[in-house]
């Protein structure tokens, strides 16, 4: 980690070889490890240090980027060099935005020393306690821990300096018993250690791979659904992604388009994104540099708002909302710090609503099939239990699924009132959810 | 590079590893992409650093670090050492490799014209002209957003190991893309794309010329807007399909690529990406599909997006038969797993993403070998069935068996000849069942090596470039409906 002075020099040096109209700097710093293991022994373990640094330079009404790894003076020289030959190269951009004005961040805490420190020795011992469960129950276990330490930093030539650190820490296991077609999921994660519960996630991943054991085929249809926080996320990633940014709704693909201020969703439904909530992985601006503005997507059911990056809110006239991606792209701006409100069912009140229907501990594979509606099609895993008049009977094959995500929120029956912190790795999002009881929920195919 | 490989591999041996390998990797992408008739973005992206992997007490480490001077490159063994010991401490038996692997070599892609080398204004006048001819198909009832792009993409490899390999590489990639999103007041969304998504190639910028990008352009943006008011695709439980060739690509990656990663066979990948149907009875011994159906694994092909001169073991691309008349007969795999099972010699397939990730075993070009048919002939000699194109969606479970893809339009065949235009058609099936069920492959005129530029896996995720050469295929007996 280089630390708010080093990172303010290398941000000084970048614009100082500018002599662009406006000059913005974004810089990531990545200390990052993974211990993975796989029948029931660590057999990936990785380390990885990198400091990144992008370069956007705005001349009149171009744009070039470049980014590069060589932090050296002469390495952040030559980043410079190529960000501005790139603006040079491009015709105009009539709608080219100009750089936002410097704009103060919430202070966030989110760093903590001792999963930085976090030592191999540290993760392996976790991951050994849950392996040797595993086995006395002649159970496999699969799965991965990771502690990172992260810094950003985003800088232009209008006088904006701001610095977040963070960290991760991130537990999950499969557990499998292969010859019984049967397996459990179960993960922890915050950006402190201390909270990463290795005892519940072994006990939680066997229990479910114990109860799975010889699933029966269950026909296809429609089902009322337990959907557990792990599945609620899939939902709650493809409806925001798809749904509510300014984008989507600018290329008239988004849902709420012309239903804002609508009641859309279920009542019960209350969904924001809020970089800078303390029980997440708060981050609380965007690569623009932007304070991250807490966004409220769906209030008791009503549409509310989208997200913006600067150039959507310039085309609507409004103010960025803090959520650019690093500018600019072709993707537009992105809620990644999602938040379900709970509500105030128990998992016991949740499963013990449902007279015929099915426990999801998780989704895999899942797709868009169409944006408007959010079609999704993927399938259950690592845990699907038929529900039987309030109690989980028997353990299902995997079941394809074809079903709407906005459906689902319309749908939602009851909401639970324990929610969990999640993360996708390969998007950069996070999550906080509760469980959820959705009806009509379209099952289309059967695993084996 | 020399002389760093050396000093990190020196390094690790004198503080305990009995293997180490390093990669000194130099990466640089440049992306262009014009959207609705303007320049949105325009990146040259440079990584450089190194990976280190170590065994030590008979198990795995590896660190990596963008910076190479003395403190960071001690720093970095260290770390790769300390971590393999910790490894070692769940072990349950030591690391082999088998026979030692040291070959030196060198290899660069064969291109005609470097990408690197062409003027900017050259790349994006073909981007807008290409994105001008989508605009123009614009009509009073359709909203467009029209998107072209081109991916440049140059790697600098030196890979050492203390078996005694020393080997340079050089690999080039050229992709393109154009997209058009068609809406209208009814809520009717369409995309359609070209030449399949993105399309990608270790060649140079000739392979853009070809793919005549302004020529397919008013077509596609033709094809999304009469999709608004196409009819949806018909349910059927089961029916002829016929896959274009990207589709039948998209077809053997998912449900033949991934499954013969030997990693997930043996559980490796079961926390993320899962396991595989192909388990390890069935070697020799399964029939994956009809006797018409043959596969390969094969990193030589010319141009594949999956081509290259050695994997990041130090092992030589080879071609090796996967499905030969449709039996199941063969893995990827790399050293460690090919001696744990005396499968041979690795053939060949660990590839990381960059410097900063370890090694996994990866698809090369996984290609379905061409058969005689003609797709003319093919459709003439089809009475009743669904002629898919171009990928939308694609799910597939964690055993590659329950696979359903979306179609970006389908075409109605009635009497041999296509009848009726038909939006959000979907086909779902079962992996072997529907492999047993193809009756026809396309031949050499119809065979592309399609580019797979994003195939996601492993933890860090990794996202790596593979290769599928394929042609249009004929299949019975499939499920079809529609969803939107």
């Amino acid at each position: 980690m280089l630390g708010t002075d080093k990172l303010k020099q290398l941000a000084e040096t970048a614009l100082s070889y500018s002599k662009a109209d406006q000059t913005e700097v974004v810089m990531q710093v990545t200390d990052a490890a993974l211990s993975r293991f796989a029948n029931n022994a660590i057999h990936q373990n990785v380390f990885e240090s990198n400091v990144t640094l992008r370069v956007r330079i705005i001349l009149g009404k171009r744009t070039g980027v470049a980014e590069s790894n060589d932090i050296s003076p002469e390495g952040v020289k030559r980043t410079v060099d190529t960000a501005r030959a790139i603006a040079q190269l491009q015709p105009e951009n009539a709608q080219n935005a100009p750089l936002p004005k410097p704009l103060a961040p919430l202070p966030v805490d989110a760093f903590v020393a001792r999963t930085a420190d976090c030592t191999p020795e540290t993760r392996a011992k976790t991951i050994v306690q849950l392996t040797r469960q595993a086995a006395a129950q002649k159970l496999v276990a699969a799965g991965a821990y990771r502690t990172d330490a992260y810094e950003i930093a985003v800088a232009n030539s209008l006088g904006a300096f701001v610095y977040h650190s963070g960290t991760v820490a991130d537990l999950h296991a499969v557990v499998m018993n292969e010859q019984a077609n049967a397996s459990g999921y179960a993960s922890s994660s915050s950006p402190d250690m201390r909270d990463i519960d290795g005892e519940y996630v072994a006990r939680t991943a066997m229990d479910k791979a114990l109860r799975s054991q010889n699933p029966i085929a269950l026909a296809p249809g429609e089902y009322t659904v337990v959907l557990e926080p792990d599945a609620v996320a899939s939902l709650l990633q493809y409806t925001a992604w798809n749904t509510f940014n300014a984008l989507a709704v600018q290329e008239e693909r988004s849902y709420v388009r012309g239903r804002r201020g609508e009641l859309t969703f279920s009542p019960l439904v209350n969904l924001y994104d809020d970089g800078c909530a303390q029980d997440g992985y708060a981050l609380p601006f965007d690569h623009e540099g932007v304070p991250r503005q807490r966004v409220s997507f769906i209030e008791q059911g009503v549409a509310r708002d989208v997200v913006y990056d600067t150039f959507t809110a310039r085309r609507d006239n409004v103010v960025s909302t803090g959520h650019s991606l690093p500018a600019p792209n072709l993707q537009g701006p992105m809620p990644r710090h999602l938040f379900l409100a709970p509500g105030d069912k128990s998992r016991e009140e949740l499963i013990g609503s449902v007279a015929r229907g099915i426990l999801v501990t998780r989704f895999w594979y899942t797709r868009l099939v169409h944006p408007l509606h959010v079609m999704m099609t993927g399938l259950t895993r690592d845990g699907t239990f038929l529900i039987e008049n309030g109690q989980l009977t028997l353990p299902v094959k995997n079941l394809r699924f074809t079903s709407s995500y906005v459906e689902a929120l319309k749908n939602t029956r009851a909401v639970g009132r324990e929610t969990k912190l999640m993360r996708d790795e390969m998007y950069g999002m996070n999550f906080r959810a509760p469980a959820l009881v959705v009806e009509g929920f379209s099952f289309t195919g059967v695993t084996q | 590079m020399k002389d760093l490989s050396a000093r990190v591999l020196n390094m690790a041996q004198m503080r305990g590893a009995s293997y180490a390998d390093v990669r000194v990797v130099n990466r640089t992408i440049q992306m262009l992409g014009v959207k609705d008739g303007r320049v949105q973005e325009m990146i040259q992206n440079e990584s450089q650093g190194f990976g280190i992997r170590v065994i030590a007490d008979g198990a795995w480490g590896f660190a990596a670090c963008s910076r190479d001077d003395y403190p960071d490159v001690d720093a970095t063994v260290n770390h790769a050492l300390q971590i393999a010991r910790a490894s070692a401490l769940t072990k349950t038996r030591d690391v082999r490799l088998g026979a030692p692997e040291a070959n030196k070599g060198t290899f660069r892609s064969a291109y005609k014209m470097d990408p690197f080398m062409v003027s900017m204004s050259d790349k994006i006048n073909l981007l807008l002209k290409a994105d001008s001819e989508m605009r123009r198909m614009k009509t009073n009832h359709a909203h467009l957003v029209t998107t072209a792009e081109l991916v440049f993409v140059r790697e600098e490899k030196t890979f050492g190991s203390t078996e005694g390999a020393y080997i340079q590489q050089e690999i080039l990639e050229s992709g393109c893309e154009l997209q058009v999103l068609a809406t209208d007041e009814a809520g009717g969304v369409q995309v359609r794309t070209y030449p399949w998504g993105r399309h990608q190639q270790t060649r140079g910028f000739e392979f853009v010329l070809e793919q005549q990008l302004v020529e397919n352009a008013p077509r596609i943006a033709e094809e999304a807007i009469m999709l608004l008011t196409a009819d949806p695709c018909p349910a059927y439980d089961a029916t002829t399909v016929i896959l274009s060739g990207n589709q039948t690509a998209l077809q053997v990656h998912e449900s033949c690529g991934h499954p013969i990663e030997l990693d997930r066979v043996l559980k490796q990948e079961a926390s993320l990406a899962g396991t595989s149907f192909l388990t390890l009875e069935k070697l020799n011994n399964f029939q994956y599909g009809s006797e018409i159906v043959n596969l390969t694994a094969d990193g030589t092909v010319p141009g594949g997006l999956g081509t290259f001169g050695y994997d990041d073991e130090g092992v030589p691309a080879q071609r090796a038969d996967v499905v030969k008349d449709g039996r199941f007969v063969g893995y990827m795999t790399n050293r460690e797993l090919a001696t744990e099972l005396n499968l041979g010699r690795s053939n060949g397939t660990m590839r990381a993403e960059s410097w900063n990730r370890i090694p996994l075993i990866r698809m090369t070009n996984i290609n379905l070998l061409p058969g005689a048919w003609k797709l003319d002939d093919l459709i003439a000699d089809t009475d009743d069935g669904i002629y898919f194109d171009t990928n939308r969606s694609w799910s597939i479970d964690d055993k590659r068996l329950n696979f359903q893809s979306g179609a970006e339009l389908a075409w109605e065949i009635k009497g041999g000849k296509k009848t009726r235009l038909l939006k959000n058609p979907i086909y779902t099936g079962v992996t072997p069942t529907f492999w047993r069920n193809c009756d026809a492959i396309c031949g050499e005129s119809d065979w592309v090596v399609w580019g797979t530029p994003r195939c996601g896996k492993g933890q860090p995720p990794q996202t790596i470039r593979t290769g599928h050469g394929a042609s249009p295929a004929r299949f019975r007996n499939v499920k079809v409906f529609s969803k939107s």
